[in-house]
C-alpha cells in the first residue's frame, strides 16, 4: 500500500510535468512557430473568420440565426440567451447549441418566428437559415443559403442579383479534397467582399 | 456520394492502422520497442520498479486503484485552487466542491462528463491538468486490457505484467507521439493553440464587438480524441471551429477516436498467437458499429419534426438543428456515433437536437456496454467478457465445459465475466430510477415529455459507461447530479476493471488444454454471431423498457409536441 502510494505520487508529478506542462508548452511553441495565424484564432481586422457574428441589417448576408430573432441574447437581463463567444456587444455568452429536442414546442415556436421574418423580407429560407448551429457561432452557410438571400440583399444595397450571384460563386469553398464536409461560404468574408463591391 | 467516399477513406485508413499500429502496440507491450529508453529507464528507477518486477493481479489492481485515487485527489485540488494558481488569464475563481468532485472523477475515469462550460469555468492550468488525465486514463485502460490478454496467453502463470511499466510504455510510445503530430495537423487546419488570453475585436461592418475565447485548445483536442476521453476545451466541444475547423479535421478526429480501440484487436490476436482470433473480435465490433452508423446517419438525413411543423416541411439537407454547416447531417451523425460507441463522448453537433431515432442510435450504442469498438482498452476487455459469456452459452447448448483460447471457462470465470457485464446496467437503471423519483433529479431536464426523460437516462447511461456524451439540455451542474454522477462513473470504471483483472489472474494460472474435435472454434462466423447475440440480448433485455419510455415513444408520437 505504501509502495503504491509513493509510486503513485511520483507518477502523478512526472506525468503532470510531461503531459500537463511540457506537452502543452512544446505544442504551443511549435504551433506558434509553424502556423502563427491559425494558432492565434485566424484573426483578421474585423473578426475571426472562424467565429460567426450577428448580422441584423438586411444589407448584409445573414449567417445561422444563433444570436438572432428568438435566439438573441438579452442585454437587459445580462443572461446569455443567444450564443456569443465570451462576450458580444457587452452581452456574455459561451459556445453551445439551443439543445431543443426534435419534438419541442419551443423549437416549433422559435422556428415559426424565423420563417415569418424571412418571408417578410422576401426570402424563402433554407433549413440552415431557420435552425441554429452546434457551436452557437457557426461562421459558414452553404452557397444555397446565400443564394436565397439575394432578393433581400439586392433590395437593400441596390447591387444587381447577377452581381451578387457572381459574388457568392467567387466566395464559395468546395468540399475539401472534393469529398470532405459540405461546400461553404464564410459569411464574414462574403460580407467583406460585398462591402468592397459597393 | 461525398459521404460514401468519407466512409471509404475512413475504413481504408483504419484498416492500415489496424495492421501496423496493432502490431506495433503488441511490440510495445512485449517490451520490444525502446526508442525512448532514455526517458523510460530513469522513470522506472524513480518508481523503484521495472519490467522485471512482474505483479500478481491483486498487486496490479492495487497499484491501479491507489494511483487513481491519488489522481482524483490531485485534480480536485487544482480545480479548487485555480484562482490562486498561474496560467489564469481570465481570473476565474475556484470551482465549487461538488463540481470539482464530479469533474475530477470524470477525468480520472476516462469519462470526461462535463457539468461546466470550459471557456467560462476553467483556467488554462486547470485545462492542462485535465490533459494529464486524458493521457493517463487511456493508458490505464489499455494496461488492463493487456493484462487480460496476458491472462489468456500465459500458461500456469501467477503474474499478469507490471502496471507501472504498461502505463509508461503506452504513454511514451503510443499516445504521446500520435497526439503530438495530430495536434500539429489540427493547428495547421485552423484549431487554436495559444497561451494568450481572449481576443477582443471590433467589426466596423456590423458594429459588433466580440470577446473570443482562446487557449491551448488543439493539443488537448488531439489527446481528447485519441484517448477516447471526449472532454474538450470549449463548451460546445468539437462543434466549434477552434476545436474542429474543417471537414478534414472532422474526419481526422473520427479516425483518432476509433484507431486505438479497433487496432487493439490486432494487438490481441498477435499477443495470443492467432490473428484470426483478433479478426473475429474485430468483426463483432465492426458489424455493430457499421449497423449503428447506418441507421443513425439515415435518421439524421430526415427532416426535423419541429422545424417541419414550423412551415419548412422540405429539408433536403436533413436535420440541421444543432449541426454545423461545414459538416452537414451525415458526417455529424458519423462523428457522434463513433464518439458514443468508443466511450469518448465528444460531439460535433448537439446530440439533444438529433431526431428521436438519431438519439436512439447514440443512447443504445452506449447501452451495449461500449464494445463497438469501445474505449481505449475498455472496449477490448469488455468485449472479451462478452466473448466468455458467448462461449459459456455455446457450452450450455452442447453440454460441455467451454473453452476460450485453450483456457477452460469454469464457474469462477463465468461469475467474474457476468459481474463485469452486469455492473453497468444495474448502476444505470438504479440511478435513473432514483433520479426520476426525486424532485432534485426531475428538475434537471430542459425539455419536457419523453425527451426530458431521455435527457436523464442519457446522462446516467453516459456516465455509467464512462462515455461523457450528453444531451446537453440537462442541467447537470447541481449537487444531486454532480454527486450521483461521480458515483456512477466510479462504478462504471472500477467495478468492471477489478473483475477483469481478477479474471486475468484466474486465466493466467490455468494450463492450456489442447484443441480437440469438440472444441468450439472462436475464429469462425458462428462465434462472431453468438457474441453479437450475447451483446444485443444483454443490452436489449436490460434497457428495452427504459428506452421505450424515451426515444421510442418520442418517435411514435406523430404530430405531438411537448
Amino acid at each position: 500500500m505504501l509502495a503504491h502510494l509513493r509510486r503513485s505520487a511520483v507518477f502523478a508529478v512526472v506525468s503532470f510535468v510531461f503531459f500537463g506542462l511540457l506537452y502543452n508548452l512544446a505544442g504551443t511553441g511549435v504551433a506558434q512557430a509553424l502556423f502563427p495565424h491559425q494558432a492565434n484564432g485566424s484573426l483578421t481586422a474585423g473578426g475571426s473568420s472562424l467565429i460567426g457574428q450577428t448580422w441584423t441589417s438586411t444589407r448584409w448576408f445573414h449567417g445561422r440565426p444563433d444570436n438572432f430573432g428568438p435566439y438573441a441574447a438579452n442585454p437587459k437581463t445580462g443572461v446569455a440567451g443567444g450564443d456569443n463567444p465570451l462576450v458580444a456587444n457587452g452581452v456574455k455568452g459561451e459556445s453551445g447549441a439551443t439543445n431543443l429536442g426534435p419534438r419541442s414546442k419551443a423549437l416549433v415556436a422559435d422556428t415559426r418566428q424565423l420563417v415569418a421574418w424571412w418571408h417578410a423580407h422576401g426570402v424563402d429560407p433554407t433549413t440552415d437559415l431557420v435552425t441554429t448551429s452546434g457551436s452557437g457561432y457557426d461562421p459558414d452557410i452553404t452557397p444555397a443559403d446565400a443564394l436565397v438571400q439575394i432578393p433581400m440583399v439586392s433590395k437593400a444595397t441596390g447591387v444587381s442579383p447577377a452581381a451578387l450571384r457572381h459574388l457568392i460563386a467567387s466566395q464559395t469553398q468546395g468540399r475539401q479534397f472534393g469529398f470532405l464536409g459540405s461546400p461553404i461560404v464564410d459569411v464574414l468574408d462574403l460580407n467583406r467582399a460585398l462591402a468592397r463591391l459597393e | 456520394m461525398a459521404y460514401f467516399w468519407t466512409i471509404v477513406v475512413l475504413v481504408a485508413a483504419l484498416a492500415v492502422a489496424w495492421r501496423f499500429l496493432g502490431s506495433y502496440m503488441a511490440a510495445v507491450f512485449d517490451g520490444r520497442v525502446h526508442w525512448l529508453g532514455w526517458l523510460e529507464r530513469p522513470l522506472y528507477r524513480a518508481l523503484g520498479t521495472g519490467p522485471d518486477h512482474e505483479q500478481t493481479w491483486k498487486r496490479y489492481a492495487g497499484a491501479l486503484l491507489v494511483f487513481s485515487a491519488v489522481s482524483v485527489f490531485a485534480t480536485y485540488l487544482v480545480l479548487r485552487l485555480q484562482g490562486s494558481l498561474p496560467l489564469n488569464p481570465q481570473h476565474l475563481g475556484a470551482v465549487s466542491p461538488a463540481l470539482a468532485w464530479n469533474t475530477a472523477v470524470s477525468f480520472v475515469t476516462n469519462t470526461n462528463w462535463q457539468n461546466y462550460g470550459g471557456e467560462t469555468t476553467l483556467s488554462y492550468l486547470s485545462q492542462m491538468t485535465l490533459v494529464v488525465q486524458q493521457f493517463v486514463t487511456p493508458a490505464v485502460g489499455i494496461a488492463v486490457a493487456i493484462a487480460l490478454v496476458r491472462g489468456l496467453s500465459r500458461r500456469s502463470s501467477q503474474t499478469v505484467g507490471n502496471f507501472w511499466v504498461d502505463v509508461t510504455r503506452c504513454l511514451l510510445y503510443i499516445l504521446l507521439p500520435i497526439a503530438f503530430v495530430a495536434g500539429l495537423v489540427l493547428v495547421g487546419q485552423g484549431a487554436v493553440q495559444t497561451l494568450a488570453g481572449p481576443a477582443t475585436i471590433h467589426d466596423p461592418l456590423n458594429g459588433v464587438t466580440q470577446v473570443i475565447a482562446r487557449g491551448p485548445i488543439a493539443f488537448m483536442e488531439a489527446i481528447k480524441q485519441l484517448g477516447t476521453n471526449g472532454g474538450g476545451f470549449l463548451n460546445a466541444n468539437a462543434a466549434t471551429t477552434f476545436e474542429n475547423p474543417t471537414g478534414f479535421t472532422n474526419l481526422l478526429l473520427i479516425f483518432l477516436l476509433l484507431v486505438i480501440p479497433f487496432s487493439l484487436t490486432y494487438t490481441f490476436g498477435k499477443m495470443i498467437g492467432s490473428r484470426r482470433q483478433g479478426a473475429a473480435v474485430l468483426a463483432v465490433m465492426a458489424i455493430i458499429f457499421g449497423t449503428w452508423v447506418g441507421f443513425t446517419s439515415y435518421a439524421e438525413h430526415q427532416a426535423n419534426p419541429a422545424v417541419a411543423a414550423a412551415g419548412l416541411a422540405h429539408q433536403p439537407t436533413g436535420n440541421m438543428e444543432g449541426k454545423e454547416v461545414r459538416f452537414g447531417d451525415t458526417s455529424s451523425a458519423l462523428f457522434n456515433v463513433a464518439s458514443t460507441q468508443t466511450s469518448t463522448g465528444s460531439v460535433n453537433s448537439s446530440a439533444d437536437s438529433f431526431t428521436p431515432m438519431g438519439g436512439f442510435g447514440m443512447l443504445t450504442g452506449m447501452m451495449l456496454g461500449e464494445v463497438s469498438p469501445g474505449g481505449d482498452g475498455s472496449g477490448l476487455y469488455t468485449i472479451l467478457l462478452f466473448a466468455i459469456i458467448a462461449v459459456f452459452i455455446g457450452g450450455l447448448m452442447i453440454g460441455r465445459t467451454p473453452e476460450y483460447l485453450g483456457k477452460k471457462i469454469q464457474a469462477r470465470e463465468v461469475k467474474l465475466a457476468g459481474l463485469g457485464v452486469l455492473v453497468m446496467p444495474i448502476a444505470v437503471l438504479v440511478l435513473t430510477g432514483l433520479a426520476v423519483s426525486l424532485q432534485a433529479g426531475r428538475a434537471g431536464p430542459a425539455n419536457v415529455g419523453p425527451h426530458g426523460f431521455t435527457e436523464i437516462l442519457y446522462a446516467i447511461t453516459s456516465q455509467g459507461n464512462n462515455n461523457g456524451s450528453a444531451f446537453a439540455g440537462l442541467n447537470g451542474n447541481t449537487a444531486f447530479y454532480n454527486v450521483i454522477g461521480g458515483i456512477d462513473m466510479l462504478i462504471g470504471r472500477f467495478a468492471i476493471m477489478v473483475p477483469v483483472l481478477a479474471l486475468a489472474g484466474a486465466l493466467a494460472a490455468k494450463a492450456v488444454v489442447p484443441e480437440s474435435l469438440g472444441t468450439f472454434r472462436t475464429d469462425k462466423p458462428m462465434f462472431v454471431g453468438l457474441t453479437i447475440g450475447a451483446i444485443l440480448i444483454v443490452g436489449g433485455l436490460t434497457f428495452f423498457p427504459a428506452v421505450s419510455l424515451g426515444p421510442i415513444v418520442e418517435q411514435l408520437s406523430h404530430g405531438r409536441f411537448f
